[in-house]
């Protein structure tokens, strides 16, 4: 493994990358770090253990996750049809799929909550239903929902159109039920791409700030403050908090960072198993 | 009958689809259409040429380019190193490359200010480069401020694009190459570069696409209005402004924004047939 | 090998002009061809009246020195706009919510001290007041605070954590607890808990309460500044209604000169002409006009139309000032985290 590339260029382009890295990424971020280190471990503790601050996390944490499923389950279902299947407009479907990258998370914010509160088209419908949107955790699922669906569907996508139809026709031809086709068959070769685009979306869930802001109400009776909105409450406090602030990004980015490293690793898996 | 079971599956299935599509991406997007154009043509057109929403639209664009050139010279050069060479750490490193990805922007906004704000420990050395060069760079609450956290939020966009290009292309022909004897440039140049071609131009467009929206980082750097704001801060601005006016003047700057980004997402998909034709 | 030189140095150059270029785009800031550039950092519902009193002060300076001066603009939070300029937000002037977010700045070491006596009455040329906004009909009967305890109604404020403006709500409310119950502070909590029980939305600025309950249709009542409920009343006609409260508190916006930024930007004389031009009969008939109730009494009377001078109002020195008052109530475990959440 460790065998000397004969390729030039090692030192110079690990120099630039590291460098450009720690100037832009890292140093900044140790900043953070530095902080949230001025508090002692018991105030840290104390701190994170804040009933609103773990309120925010499992907000944040937990509308990201159902977010997550509920955006892989509608991925797959996306991503199936626009490999699968031609009807009219799906050119069209396919090219708007990036819109939520695209679009600036205020925009989104702003928009979702017009049409999801009751004065607007869709709130009015849900309300009728009995269904409250805007203004509570279904609120900010459907804004994690709209930012998230991109990665999910970008990630299956190029597995499935490699994935010969053959081996679904083989399955059928040897009686397996559709489903069974598809849960024995299909799935298995789609599962770490989905796992990419869950892990991303999940993240990206969780630390969301634009687009949740607006739609989530920020009420902590109804548990609809998110972390990032804590972090901005420290902040904006007349009592500013740096440290209290740091510490609660602190936390967020190591779930992030954590989360980032678990992709990689089923990536690596992943490609190891295919090239093997 | 299995061919009639398979239509109505095709058709459910169509259908979910088509269903979710239209409620979570076209009808966000006629909404502010709609709301944009409410009040008529011409108080949209004034919305768009007011003087702040014209210094908003060249600080956007000033920061979406040196964003897009700062990380295509980052993209490359890294790509070339993950998937090229071995070395130890090349999990972690790639995997702080990806950070940005998955951070709030809120916290890069805050770690900017941390570290070059009027407290931040960067400070300092700042107020001593100002005093050599007699210049008065500032690297918070100024428009460079607003391009450095472009410059973060969109940093792996085109690194992300190309390196798995890359593994998939292997290392065979760059070692053949440099057996040769030909330069690291060359390598790049003859090699590299037309497998990537591609994959670049992709990563560029959704680099540039993320640029112009991005809000969190932003707002946290830039609190000058008609001065430091990109788009996304005038438009929360005017939204704050609170007027009935004001509002549909807010949509109609989304709406430019909207525009940008369709236009980009065409091109991407221009693009992405490109390239998959010359993959044949 | 000499390409490989070549190369490097490119390489090197382009990054070069990547950083140059990223810098040299902040140095137009200041003094092209000798317009001053002026920033006035300010907090949020004060956008439309520093917009025309802007508009005033320039053609004031232009007629008085014959130069022209450019305004800057910030408008945020009053907390969040107190911590940029403590983070190095290039303010000249700041005009915020109240005294305690300019304490801030001075304790950072920006404003000198003794800012408070600088300018006539505390250094607040406008006041304004809590009231209550209801939809057009008042179909919850709401007149007073006791009426915002009952169950069912919808509340509108935002977060004393992050908005200033949410304080001077909380503390109006809890005036009257105390005049309610005589002080009796069980008593005043759980009054002003079923008034904090009853919110519904609770955004993180003035502003954005307002946006939630005039655009998105949320809530029965909106705590509101004063400034910010007439102002809503102008712009959707016939929609809404202005209640006043019993009882209220006197807000009074503080303004300050960054003294370290306007000694830096050579700009302190100018920051004196802009403040102290605030107090003359125009610029008070202006504020008037955005709303704002003039501090000089005359001029005050003469808006005796748009603002009611009947109503009984505490001041925050009923509160031991703002210092005293952000440690009692808004603190982590203060009051307000004591009676609002668990």
């Amino acid at each position: 493994m460790k065998k000397k590339s004969i390729i030039p260029g090692f030192g110079l382009s690990m120099g630039i990358t590291v460098a450009m890295l720690s100037l832009i990424i890292l140093i900044p971020l140790a900043s953070v770090l530095a902080y949230s280190f001025r508090l002692s471990w018991g105030e840290f503790i104390d701190l994170i253990t804040r009933p609103n601050v773990v309120q925010a996390f499992a907000t944040s944490i937990g509308c990201a996750l159902i977010a997550a499923v509920l955006n892989c389950i509608f991925g797959v279902i996306l991503a199936w049809v626009l490999v699968r299947y031609d009807f009219p407009g799906k050119r069209l479907m396919d090219g708007m799929i990036e819109l939520p990258f695209a679009l600036p998370t205020a925009v989104a914010g702003i928009t979702l909550t017009k049409m999801y509160s009751d004065s607007g088209f869709l709130g009015r419908l849900l309300e009728s239903m009995g269904i409250k949107a805007a203004y509570s955790k279904t609120g900010i699922v459907i804004a994690m929902i709209f930012i998230g669906i991109p990665f999910v569907v970008r990630a299956i996508q190029p597995v499935l159109e490699k994935l010969p139809d053959t081996y679904e026709e083989a399955a059928a031809m040897l009686g397996a039920s559709r489903f069974t086709t598809f849960w024995k068959v299909v799935f298995p070769e789609i599962r770490p791409a989905l796992l990419t685009g869950f892990g991303l979306a999940l993240a990206r869930g969780i630390g969301e700030y634009g687009s949740v802001i607006y739609i989530s109400g920020n009420s902590e009776k109804n548990g609809t403050q998110v972390v990032s909105y804590i972090i901005m409450q420290k902040l904006n406090s007349g009592n500013v908090d740096y440290e209290g602030a740091a510490a609660i990004a602190l936390v967020l980015l190591i779930i992030s960072f954590l989360m980032l490293f678990l992709i990689n690793i089923i990536q690596h898996i992943a490609s190891r198993r295919t090239n093997a | 009958m299995k061919e009639h079971s398979q239509k109505i599956v095709k058709g459910v299935l169509i259908g979910i689809s088509v269903i979710f599509f239209v409620l979570m991406l076209v009808m966000p997007l006629l909404e502010v259409i709609y709301r944009a154009l409410k009040d008529g043509l011409e108080s949209y057109q004034r919305a768009l040429t007011a003087p702040n929403t014209l210094s908003a639209l060249k600080v956007t664009l000033i920061a979406t380019l040196l964003a897009v050139a700062v990380n295509t010279i980052f993209g490359l050069i890294a790509s070339w190193l993950v998937t090229k060479f071995d070395f130890r750490g090349k999990n972690v490193l790639s995997t702080l490359i990806d950070i940005p990805f998955s951070i709030s922007p809120v916290i890069a906004g805050l770690a900017y200010i941390m570290t070059f704000g009027r407290s931040g420990w960067a400070k300092p050395a700042i107020d001593w480069i100002n005093d050599m060069l007699g210049t008065d760079i500032a690297l918070v609450f100024s428009v460079p401020a607003v391009v450095l956290a472009t410059i973060f939020v969109t940093f792996p966009f085109i690194s992300r694009e190309i390196i798995p290009v890359l593994y998939a292309q292997g290392r065979d022909e760059e070692e053949a190459a440099a057996m040769m004897g030909a330069s690291w440039f060359t390598i790049f140049r003859k090699i590299t570069f037309p497998h990537i071609r591609w994959g670049l131009l992709y990563g560029i467009i959704l680099c540039a696409a993320r640029a112009f929206g991005e809000f969190g980082a932003v707002y946290a750097v830039s609190k000058a209005r008609g001065k430091t704001f990109t788009l996304p801060l005038e438009i929360d601005a005017l939204y704050m402004a609170g007027s009935a006016d004001s509002i549909t003047q807010a949509f109609a700057v989304s709406s430019l924004l909207v525009g940008m980004a369709l236009i980009m997402l065409i091109l991407k998909n221009i693009v992405e047939y490109r390239g998959k034709r010359a993959d044949r | 090998m000499k390409k490989n030189n070549w190369i490097r140095k490119t390489t090197v150059a382009a990054l070069t002009v990547a950083c140059l270029a990223t810098s040299l785009t902040g140095c137009g800031n200041k003094k092209e061809d000798g317009t001053i550039t002026f920033t006035n950092v300010s907090y949020d519902p004060t956008r439309e009246f520093y917009a025309a009193y802007n508009e005033m002060f320039t053609a004031h300076y232009k007629e008085e020195t014959g130069n022209d001066i450019e305004l800057v603009q910030s408008h945020g939070g009053s907390g969040s706009q107190a911590r940029s300029v403590i983070e190095g937000n290039d303010a000249d002037v700041v005009t915020l919510a109240l005294a305690h977010d300019v304490t801030a700045i001075e304790n950072a070491g920006l404003i000198d001290a003794g800012w408070l006596d600088e300018f006539d009455r505390n250094s607040s040329p406008y006041t304004s007041t809590i009231v209550f906004l209801v939809h057009s009909g008042n179909e919850k009967g709401i007149q007073d605070w006791q009426d915002l305890t009952k169950e069912g109604v919808e509340i509108i404020t935002p977060d004393p954590k992050s908005s200033g403006g949410a304080c001077w709500n909380f503390l109006a409310a809890w005036y009257y607890a105390k005049m309610q119950f005589n002080g009796d502070e069980a008593k005043m909590k759980e009054f002003v808990a079923k008034i904090y029980d009853n919110v519904l939305v609770m955004d993180s600025g003035a502003r954005g309460a307002t946006t939630t309950f005039v655009e998105n249709g949320q809530g029965d009542v909106l705590i509101a500044w004063e400034n910010e409920a007439l102002l809503t009343l102008k712009e959707y006609p016939g929609e809404y209604e202005l209640v006043t409260p019993s009882v209220s508190i006197l807000a009074e916006p503080s303004v300050a000169i960054v003294d370290e930024n306007a000694d830096k930007n050579g700009t302190q004389e100018i920051a004196k002409d802009y403040l102290e031009f605030l107090y003359t009969p125009e610029a008070q008939r202006l504020a008037g006009e955005h709303y704002y109730r003039p501090s000089d009494e005359a001029i005050l009377n003469e808006f005796a139309d748009t603002f009611d001078l009947t109503v009984n109002m505490c001041t925050i020195d009923d509160f031991g000032g703002w210092d005293q008052a952000y440690e009692d109530f808004f603190a982590d475990d203060a009051i307000f985290d004591e009676i609002y959440g668990n």
